[in-house]
């Protein structure tokens, strides 16, 4: 550079103010704001990074040797196993649901969503209430005088919780296959047809390579909670790394051990998201809007008609009917569980905790899109996405990960508080609804993000540049133009969060506070206590819950169609 | 202007609910007493109302499994708010205490009631009912010459018709603590193996299942808690009644060193905040009227000579009882589960 070309004062001076400027554009609230939030949510994962850099204890050596082998297999084949079934039902329930006419296919269309308001946990106890030898299943049969072998209602077994999984996780591929057919596929499939291929053809060479991208995604989702999941294989005494977790951690002791299994089960993840970017490939998938006309669907026969109602009828009774009318039959075997005062103390307990996460959460969903909307450079995206990693980390991995630092800050601080003001307080983080606070937000931060960055989306940019132009402070464009704006971004991330806090259980079971249960952890606990039937009151109200924002959001869905 | 009205009011709805929700800590008590509890039974609930009813003391519950009850007292230190540490097995008090995480209790009336077989040698815990894991087989299936220990079920005779419960439960390791400390580690390693070899079906499910799995035919022994087959006596449900005609009771090695026992047991936290408190509690578990309550309502032996019997524990009678100390169950459970682990019993 020629020094003697910034020789002149002023020019030294524009150039200072453009550094500062650039700097500023880099360093300023907004972006400092979206940094800590992708440190803060980073959190459990660096701490188990910092551990595994330790090196393993006896305890962890012990695991290797003896049962560790046991946990991967029986997760992996999990993974496959609810994989291959929710597959089936959820790409094909989706292909006839949108292209084929069938009797009921209007309903089918939102109730085979339904299952995903029962969380897997609730819906094994159910299962192995159905199947138990006490159970309707089992005494009907019975006074029936029918013989089977004493095995032949064994389900509490690996299979068994895959196959009870599989039944309550496919509506994910089924949701976004769906969205796919309905919206996306209306031109190529006529196209299809008018070349005379037949409905499988489509379905196969078509449809299915071109929806690929969808299914997949919703695969993902399943996996994720397949690999999160701690109350069904703990009911169903299947162990898995996530028991695995549980198991180190409070049965033996060992934080240590419990943070090299957190280390490979995240690997498991990474592994799995991996596999889902490498099969993406460079393909790019336009998304191609429809003609705008529905779809000409197909008109089998008759039989076939029949046939296909009662094969979409499969997994809406099995993954929630027959489950929610065994809770039913409990709660009305012991109703005086509905009017206990503890019950009602759950309620409010579980409710208020949910509702104060959706609404931080969703706070901090919103400042982190609109900083990166207001800054949109490369590090911030990265932070953007850094920030909702959180979903697809497993519950316990997420507790074991924020507890441990916590405590150390807990520590200092009561020390500090001690010796500066005199005062004890016990402990302000770890244990406490901060803390729970807080690990909620890291794990379910996606669940409000990204429903509202699909809002701000659909917003456009010049409104940004328009209110910056006329000197409107960018907070002040927030309020008064964007929120009102993405509304319905804010109501259905924030619906959606409630829902997966309310739902949420080995994470909560790890962090939640001194004398404090939500409806999880009771359900759970009552079912593990050998009480079924009362745990079936705070299970239905975690379902009755779950199915308000399936309701709405479908309505959403079929209004924009 | 809508949608701002329309915050507010969320806003300060939400607010409320909280305000309603922290404010519910409140109430006239002259004092509290926190209890890390392993024992989830309704009875319990019962138990410490009364408690706070005479005393105005109240009383704060957290159920969890002892295990994790102790990993939270450890990570808590000092600053924790536990006072009693309540668990269902004698080796998880004895981990506590190694654990330095318990005190003595300084109780005249304690001293003065509980048996010294059921207290610590440092009387930093003390048991307040015991119970009794017994053999429980088919009546149609098992001829009672066929078993009188726990060294049979491991038996090739037995092969393929024992269920278990799994391992993790602490009644399992703290049996095979016993039986190590008994016979050493190399007959329990055997004795596991054999049992584990012998199993009709992966172990799962608590006791309550492993009895109606008899019932049920899916095996015909398995090792259980008296208790339950006398709550499944007087379950609501006629099926869960059905199950107990089906089975039959047995305490096992009587011709040698008695049947396995275990106790639900308190201890009182090393920096308990509440510590008087929680002795004020930990005396009334021992008291006549809790004791009766705990036998007759929950099926538990009394650690008090002369209290009333449920009328199940009376039919069942009297029984030798391995006379180990309880500490032991502490002190062998760590090999215990690792001889567990090695033989595969899940």
């Amino acid at each position: 550079m020629r020094l003697d070309v910034i020789s002149n004062k002023d020019q030294i001076s524009t150039i200072k103010r453009g550094l500062y400027w650039r700097l500023f554009r880099v360093v300023n609230p907004w972006t400092i704001f979206a940094f800590i939030c992708a440190v803060l949510i980073a959190t459990p994962l660096i701490t188990i990074l910092y551990y595994l850099i330790e090196g393993p204890s006896d305890t962890w050596h012990h695991l290797a040797e003896t049962v560790l082998l046991n946990y991967v297999v029986n997760s992996v084949i999990l993974v496959f196993g609810v994989s291959a079934i929710s597959l089936l039902l959820g790409v094909s329930t989706a292909w006839l649901v949108s292209t084929t006419r069938f009797y009921g296919r209007k309903f089918f269309e939102w109730a085979l969503i339904l299952p995903l308001a029962v969380p897997t946990y609730i819906v094994a106890i159910a299962y192995v209430g159905i199947f138990d030898y006490t159970g309707p299943l089992q005494s009907l049969s019975r006074s029936l005088g029918f013989e089977f072998g004493p095995n032949f209602f064994e389900i509490v077994n690996l299979q068994g919780v895959m196959v009870i999984m599989s039944f309550v996780l496919y509506p994910y591929v089924y949701v976004l296959a769906r969205a796919w057919f309905a919206n996306q596929s209306t031109t190529l499939l006529e196209s299809g047809r008018m070349l005379g291929s037949s409905a499988t053809r489509t379905f196969f060479t078509l449809a299915l390579p071109v929806a690929r991208p969808a299914i997949v995604a919703g695969l993902s989702l399943v996996i994720m909670e397949v690999l999160n999941d701690y109350g069904a294989v703990k009911y169903f005494g299947v162990n898995t790394l996530t028991t695995g977790i549980f198991r180190s951690w409070f049965s033996l002791g060992d934080i240590s051990a419990a943070i090299y299994m957190c280390g490979v089960l995240m690997l498991l993840v990474f592994l799995i998201l991996g596999l889902e970017k490498w099969q993406r490939g460079k393909a790019k998938y336009t998304e191609n809007r429809g003609s705008g006309k529905p779809l000409q669907r197909y008109e089998p026969t008759k039989t076939r008609k029949i046939l296909i109602t009662i094969w979409c009828s499969i997994p809406l009774l099995v993954g929630f009917i027959f489950p929610v009318s065994q809770l039913i039959s409990w709660t009305i075997y012991s109703p005086q569980s509905l009017l206990d005062s503890s019950f009602i103390r759950l309620v409010v307990n579980s409710f208020s905790l949910a509702a104060v996460v959706s609404v931080l959460g969703i706070a901090v969903a919103l400042l982190l899109i609109y900083s990166i909307k207001l800054y949109p450079f490369w590090l911030m995206r990265i932070l953007g996405r850094f920030s909702t990693l959180g979903y697809s980390i497993p519950g316990a991995v997420i507790a074991v990960g924020i507890m441990i630092p916590l405590l150390y800050l807990d520590k200092g601080l009561t020390v500090w508080l001690e010796n500066t003001l005199n005062m004890n307080l016990g402990l302000l983080l770890s244990g406490t609804l901060v803390g729970l606070v807080f690990a909620y937000i890291v794990r379910f931060l996606a669940v409000g993000y990204y429903p509202l960055e699909s809002s701000f989306k659909k917003t456009s940019d010049s409104l940004l540049g328009a209110s910056r132009v006329l000197g409107v402070a960018p907070a002040r464009t927030l309020s008064k133009i964007y929120l009102p704006m993405v509304k319905t971004g804010i109501f259905s991330g924030a619906l959606l969060l409630f829902v997966d806090v309310l739902k949420e259980l080995p994470l909560t079971l790890i962090m939640r506070p001194f004398n404090f249960n939500t409806l999880a952890t009771r359900a759970f606990e009552l079912a593990s206590d050998e009480m079924v039937a009362e745990a079936a009151a705070p299970a239905l109200v975690i379902i009755l819950t779950g199915i308000i924002p399936i309701i709405l959001l479908s309505k959403l869905v079929s209004r924009k169609n | 202007m809508h949608l701002r009205g329309q915050s507010y009011s969320l806003l300060i709805i939400f607010f409320s609910v909280l305000i309603l929700f922290t404010s519910c800590s409140g109430g006239d008590y002259i004092g509290e007493v926190n209890v890390y509890s392993h024992r989830h039974y309704p009875v319990d609930q019962q138990i410490f109302s009364a408690f706070t009813e005479q005393t105005g003391i109240r009383v704060n519950v957290v159920s969890a499994s002892a295990d994790e009850l102790i990993t939270k007292l450890e990570l808590e230190g000092s600053r924790s708010p536990a006072d009693i540490l309540i668990t269902v097995d004698a080796g998880r008090l004895e981990k506590a205490k190694q654990s330095n995480l318990l005190q003595p209790i300084s109780s005249e009336e304690l001293e003065k009631r509980v048996p010294s077989e059921f207290m610590d040698t440092d009387k930093q815990w003390f048991a307040f009912t015991y119970r009794a894991r017994a053999i429980a087989y088919s009546i149609d299936r098992v001829q009672p010459e066929e078993v009188t220990d726990y060294e049979d079920l491991a038996l090739p005779h037995f092969a393929d018709r024992v269920v278990m419960r799994p391992s993790e439960h602490t009644y399992n390791q703290s049996l095979v603590a016993s039986i190590l400390a008994h016979s050493g580690a190399e007959k329990t390693a055997n004795w596991c193996r054999g049992l584990t070899e012998n199993f009709s079906r992966a172990p799962r499910g608590n006791d309550r299942d492993q009895l109606k799995a008899v019932a049920a035919g899916q095996g015909d022994i398995t090792i259980c808690n008296t208790y339950y087959v006398a709550k499944l006596a007087e379950s609501a449900q006629a099926a869960e009644r059905e199950v107990v005609n089906k089975v039959r009771i047995l305490f096992p090695n009587q011709d040698n060193r008695g049947t396995h026992i275990n106790i639900s047991g308190a201890g009182l936290t090393r920096y308990a905040p509440n510590k008087e408190e929680a002795i004020l509690l930990l005396e009334y578990l021992l008291s006549d009227e809790v004791q009766t309550k705990l036998s007759v309502e929950n099926h538990e032996y009394p650690v008090i000579e002369g209290i009333e019997l449920s009328p199940f524990l009376k039919e069942w009678g009297t029984f030798k009882i391995d006379t180990l100390p309880l500490y032991k169950l502490g002190k062998y459970n760590e090999e215990a589960v690792r001889i567990i682990d090695q033989c595969g019993w899940m």
